[in-house]
């Protein structure tokens, strides 16, 4: 039976925050309204970063928008995870970054001090990604418009010739590889809001991932399939938008994927599931089987990658499906996240 | 991480579901009620349907607060948020739940001052760093969460804080248990107890079930272990016929209950004559209201509310499947009209419910032909 691709409609009366939180209705509205009437064949790919090829070159493009809440949290800030989100989306399009612009959009009655802390901490982390801030924007909206401080970063990369990735590459028996413990940005972000009586000993893993990308291409590049960062929405929604794009099913051994202690009990304690939570410092890749090991301790041996592991694999069947096993039988299937993951206390 | 990683112990547990395979006699069909929306949540997360035998069926109780709820509770409390200088504060759990015109998170997008909270204190908290707004805390829960909300009436009182009230939505879990057992639609062989229900009330009120209705229950913990070992004990009894209450949760229920917690509810509260839930219609002497002496705290006192009854959509049929007479894919609404982003009943929106489980962790895998 031939299988007619549903056609996605973003009809929906007003614009809810749910639309932000990276599940169902964001996709609705990406597919239902952006891709139909800005349609082109390098959009329809809706990768992390854009790929343009001119001169004989492919460069990768991509931008990120940053609203935090609240602008510093232990581990990092705004300033930062504006530089390494948009690096890092280069990097998992195999690209090294080239320069970065930036946007600001801040609130009037900010501190001066504040800002100035968001934009050497701009600096330093361009350093350590190695990419220079070449460009810029700023505007001042009023007191009570904005958290403070927005701040949106477009960057440009140049591809690695070696790679070539997308969800169209992916086969079944392919593994998946993740870069390190998921979850630490999400659960950090929440804590330093405060509004939990819980302590964690735990930072946000922000940081680029540039360098486990490099070690990773220099391993495995013919294996190299698809990359994707575990942001907004965590590893469970990126692994079922590849399910979905590659009409594959994908499997997860449960006990193989790495989260922290304290990012399990706090999961445990407000009833979330790791599986949705953000990264800022992580990246998954699917490897040919033939390269797993070869990519596995390429990644491992970069400084910061110890953790990383084999989490699953690529199946023909269920397409379209993420699936999670437990060594012990149990399977269940991980579906993609509906608005934030909202605490349970009841 | 201690106290959870034991129980998912792969070796015990393939231990556990092989005891459970053993125990089930192949000539007989095993019905078996897990009472709370946090077993529901807990079965299908671990997949461990898998693990049993065809001839054990888990049916899903009513254990859910936010499912149980009726839509004109909800409207009643969401006309408040809408209400000016007014903020509403609410459990994670209720924020999707839908109203007749939307669910808290809904009317926040149009404008309403309506926030999560984590703690019944955390709204007090808020009331007295705004003095000139009114905050008001939609409570719900079975007795899990009701003494949290005894004690930060409490604790109002105590402070004198009059901008702080309480709409007060807390149920019971026996008299929700006896509907069911004495539902005619209705065969059971055994329960699966509620565990944080039972860490306040103790194992003592369900001794009834065993007494008078003949009918196992074993108070079960959260984990897979924890879930296949209850299973055994229900199987032994069944075996033996037997009919008791055990505690298979002792590492944390105590037999007799937190009596501290007890107080803190008898202090502040008292039963209504009756409160309709959806599903199982109206059942006497199964919520609870503010005591008299905290009427001050008390929404439903201190404010004008709609107070309509709202029908379900005539063709959802939670009450079916709260009753586990449907499975929750028997439902005509079922993955259709009904989806966790666009609930029509309540079993749909909260994680707990069983519709909203069997949509994520089933549905999806047999709907590929898995």
């Amino acid at each position: 039976m031939a299988t007619v691709p549903s056609v996605i409609r973003f009809d929906d009366p007003q614009v809810e925050l749910v639309h932000g939180a990276g599940g169902k209705a964001t996709r609705r509205l990406i597919e239902g309204l952006f891709l139909p009437a800005l349609a082109n064949e390098v959009l329809a790919e809706l990768a992390d970063a854009a790929v343009l090829e001119a001169g004989g070159l492919r460069l990768a493009v991509t931008t990120d928008a940053f609203v935090v809440k609240p602008l510093r949290f232990p581990g990092g800030s705004i300033g930062e995870l504006a530089v390494y989100g948009t690096v890092n989306d280069l990097a998992v399009a195999g690209a090294r970054p080239l320069g970065l612009v930036a946007a600001f959009i801040i609130e009037a009655g900010l501190p001066g001090e504040a800002l100035r802390a968001e934009v050497e901490a701009m600096a330093r982390a361009a350093a350590r990604a190695g990419v220079a801030v070449v460009g810029g924007d700023t505007k001042v909206v009023e007191h009570g418009k904005a958290d403070g401080l927005y701040i949106a970063t477009t960057g440009v990369g140049l591809v690695d010739p070696r790679v070539r990735l997308g969800a169209g590459e992916v086969r079944p028996g392919d593994r998946i590889l993740v870069s390190g413990p998921v979850g630490d940005h999400g659960i950090t972000v929440l804590l330093a809001r405060g509004e939990l009586d819980l302590e964690a000993d735990l930072e946000s893993d922000t940081r680029p991932v540039f360098p486990f990308v490099e070690a990773l291409v220099g391993a495995a590049a013919p294996g190299l399939r698809w990359m994707r960062d575990p942001t907004r929405g965590g590893v469970a929604s990126a692994l079922n938008e590849l399910a979905r794009d590659a009409r594959v099913g994908i499997v997860l051994y449960e006990e193989a994927v790495p989260v922290r202690d304290a990012v399990r009990g706090a999961c445990e304690v407000l009833g979330l599931d790791p599986l949705y939570i953000a990264s800022e410092g992580q990246f998954l890749a699917v490897v040919d089987p033939a390269f797993a090991e070869a990519a596995l301790e390429a990644v491992r041996g970069v400084p910061g990658g110890e953790l990383a592991a084999i989490i699953g694999e690529v199946r023909a069947e269920p397409a379209g499906v993420l699936l999670a096993v437990t060594s012990y039988g149990g399977s269940r299937v991980v579906d993609m996240l509906v608005g934030d993951p909202l605490p349970r206390i009841c | 991480m201690k106290f959870v990683d034991e129980f998912r112990d792969p070796k015990l547990i393939r231990a556990a579901a092989e005891e459970v395979r053993r125990l089930a006699d192949p000539d007989r069909h095993y019905r078996i009620m897990e009472v709370c929306g946090g077993h529901t949540h807990a079965i299908y997360r671990h997949g461990i349907k898998n693990l049993l035998p065809p001839n054990i069926e888990l049916i899903h109780g009513p254990g859910c607060p936010v499912c149980v709820l009726p839509m004109g509770r909800i409207d009643d409390g969401l006309s408040l948020a809408e209400r000016p200088g007014f903020i509403f504060t609410a459990f994670g759990d209720m924020m999707r739940v839908p109203g007749t015109r939307g669910s808290p998170l809904e009317y926040q997008a149009r404008g309403a001052d309506v926030r999560m909270v984590y703690s019944p204190l955390d709204a007090l908290r808020l009331a007295q760093e705004n003095p000139d707004r009114e905050v008001v805390f939609f409570a719900i829960g079975f007795e899990t969460t009701a003494p949290s909300t005894a004690l930060t009436l409490m604790q109002a009182r105590a402070l004198g804080v009059k901008n702080f009230s309480v709409f007060c939505n807390h149920v019971l879990i026996v008299p929700a248990i006896r509907a069911i057992l004495d539902s005619p639609d209705m065969r059971l062989d055994g329960f699966i107890g509620p565990g944080h229900v039972s860490t306040v009330i103790g194992c003592r009120p369900y001794q009834f079930i065993a007494r008078d209705y003949g009918k196992p229950i074993v108070v079960s913990g959260f984990e897979p272990l924890d879930i296949l070992q209850s299973l055994i004990m229900i199987l032994r009894q069944l075996k033996e016929g037997r009919a008791e209450v055990e505690n298979q949760y002792s590492r944390v229920v105590p037999w007799n209950g937190n009596l501290a917690a007890l107080r803190a509810m008898a202090e502040v509260f008292e039963l209504r004559p009756y409160f309709e839930w959806r599903g199982l219609g109206f059942i006497s002497q199964s919520a609870l209201k503010l005591s008299a002496a905290y009427a001050e705290w008390d929404a439903e006192v201190r404010f004008e509310l709609p107070g309509v009854r709202v029908t379900d959509p005539k063709a959802a049929q939670c009450g079916e499947v709260l009753k586990g007479v449907l499975k929750p894919n028997q439902c005509k609404l079922f993955a259709r009209e009904c989806t966790p982003e666009h609930p029509v009943g309540a079993l749909m929106v909260s994680s707990e419910g069983a519709c909203a489980a069997y949509y994520h962790y089933v549905h999806r895998a047999a709907a590929v032909g898995r």
